[in-house]
């Protein structure tokens, strides 16, 4: 027999010598992210793009209608995937499949659950379904991840139960620019909260609108409770790497695969370069002939209400 | 808790859960080697194999030819631990049509046997030798279907095994990593401490 957990079980062996089994628990949970480190995850919208994806060496895939760059082109509201295609990604491939539900909408993310993905993203790249609450993640068994562009933000979506952060970057723009921003004032920040003394701890905890608890964990360890991915603008292996440089514990990839002239050798080289980011012979090599990537969007030709980012607080 | 001789343990860093394992072992008081080149096998007494994506790491495992290498050193004695991935690298087959990786414990395993992430668990289990009660965190585990005379079952959960050993290889199913008890890490360095010790 398995329990949910729901805080009032905790492991135990029965009289009879029997065990009890929980799922759904934190460290499950946090668990299935931290086995995803050093890897790529790519967005797919079909069987035949998770296949091209799996055997390039994603460690998972996102399960999509439309990758974000079609999302902008297209306009209008976009919501969670037909579940038509998220089973049959799931199908065709062994690797974890992950997909997206609307920020807040508990029901969207209650049917991903019921169909069995992986990994929910909570996710600003769709239009959001609440403009003041994000999804109360702890009452999930399935694990979540949530985009962050401080940590305020990453806080404040770790209290509310997600598992994993990601950058939330400017999807389906292929600029990396907003992704090194985020990435970059996490780091700072975990930086300075590890300096910190207590007292301005509870300071810093009512400016940044983050739980004192969990900023009293990040101070004693140094570094976040969850692995935090780097996401929104990686199109090429060089992006990629970059972004590992900066400290990001694994890669998002939308648009940048399957928008590009080759996807095989764009995803290849992208899990290559994840993988081997230091190494800069490695990655020269990795970055010839690959083929026109993805057009990318100079941000500045973005107008306000187009930036996916500000989605979400 | 520094013993007085230190190992050198490698954990291969292609991808997952490495620096789990690598503060364990530093933990325990030994050198830790990150394992990417061939080269890096000739520091090391023992490899761990941490979880993650078997396809994933067992692909670039060739793309790197650490495969060829770990596998001559293994079938001369030297000690491996793999966890979850790792347990599905180190076996002979793969139920499914699925190809195998390492092929060097003589084990039949199925991926994902206990279903996938929302029917992730974790429980006590009893570890034959090592503990009555260890935490063990099983995420889209995999479990050992058959297995050859001389492989030692450590551990079963609703009749599935869990964890076993055959020679200086050992493996688990679930992830000691994930928790705070390193008792199936120090039975690992046991082995790795015998091998060594054998060796000189």
């Amino acid at each position: 027999m398995r329990l949910q957990c729901n805080n009032e079980y905790t492991m135990q062996i029965r009289e009879d010598g029997s065990r009890v089994a929980i799922t759904g628990t934190e460290r499950v949970k946090r668990g299935m992210a931290q086995m995803q480190k050093n890897g790529v995850i790519m967005d797919v919208i079909n069987a035949e793009q998770a296949k091209v994806a799996e055997a390039a060496g994603a460690v998972a895939v996102m399960a999509l209608e439309r990758v974000p760059s079609d999302i902008r082109a297209a306009g209008g509201v976009a919501r969670m995937a037909d579940p038509t295609i998220i089973e049959e990604v799931m199908k065709s491939v062994s690797v974890p499949v992950m997909a997206k539900c609307r920020i807040g909408h508990i029901a969207e993310a209650r049917i991903l659950e019921a169909l069995g993905v992986d990994y929910i993203d909570e996710s600003e790249v769709l239009t959001p379904a609440d403009d003041r609450y994000h999804v109360n993640k702890r009452e999930f068994t399935v694990p979540f991840v949530c985009g962050a562009r401080n940590l305020g933000e990453a806080l404040r979506r770790i209290a509310e139960g997600a598992s994993m952060i990601r950058t939330k970057g400017e999807p389906g723009t292929g600029n990396i620019v907003e992704a090194v921003k985020h990435m970059r004032e996490v780091q700072a920040q975990i930086r300075k909260v590890a300096s910190m003394s207590e007292d301005e701890l509870i300071a810093e905890a009512k400016n940044i609108g983050a739980p004192i608890e969990l900023l009293l964990q990040i101070h004693k360890d140094g570094k976040l409770p969850v692995v935090n991915f780097a996401a929104g603008g990686v199109a090429t292996p060089a992006d990629a790497a970059l972004m590992m440089e900066l400290g990001a514990d694994g890669i998002f990839v939308g648009s940048g695969i399957f928008k590009s002239e080759s996807p095989e050798k764009f995803a290849r080289a992208i899990v290559d370069a994840t993988m081997n980011y230091k190494d800069y012979d490695l990655l020269a090599k990795l970055s010839h002939g690959l083929g026109t990537p993805m057009r990318g969007i100079e941000l500045s030709t973005l107008n306000d209400n187009e930036r996916m980012a500000e989605r979400g607080w | 808790m520094v013993s007085e001789k230190r190992l050198n343990i490698g954990v291969l860093n292609v991808q997952g859960a490495v620096s789990e394992h690598a503060e364990f072992v530093r933990s325990l008081g030994d050198n830790v080697v990150l394992v990417k080149h061939p080269e890096d096998l000739d520091q090391i007494d023992g490899l761990i194999i941490p979880g993650g994506e078997s396809t994933t790491i067992g692909k670039l495992m060739d793309k790197y030819q650490l495969s060829e290498t770990v596998r001559e050193k293994a079938n001369k004695g030297f000690p491996l631990f793999g966890t979850c991935a790792g347990l599905i690298l180190l076996a002979d087959e793969i139920e499914g049509n699925e190809k195998a990786h390492l092929q060097l414990m003589n084990i039949t395993v199925n991926r994902n046997s206990f279903g996938r992430q929302r029917e992730s668990f974790e429980t006590l289990l009893a570890v034959n030798g090592v503990a009555e009660d260890f935490p063990a965190v099983f995420i889209r585990a995999p479990h050992i279907v058959e297995f050859a005379a001389d492989v030692n079952v450590l551990s079963e959960y609703e009749g599935r095994v869990v964890a076993a050993q055959q020679g200086n290889l050992l493996v688990t199913a679930f992830h000691p990593e994930l928790t705070e008890d390193m008792r199936i890490h120090r039975h690992f360095r046991q082995i790795v401490d015998n091998y060594k010790k054998a060796q000189q």
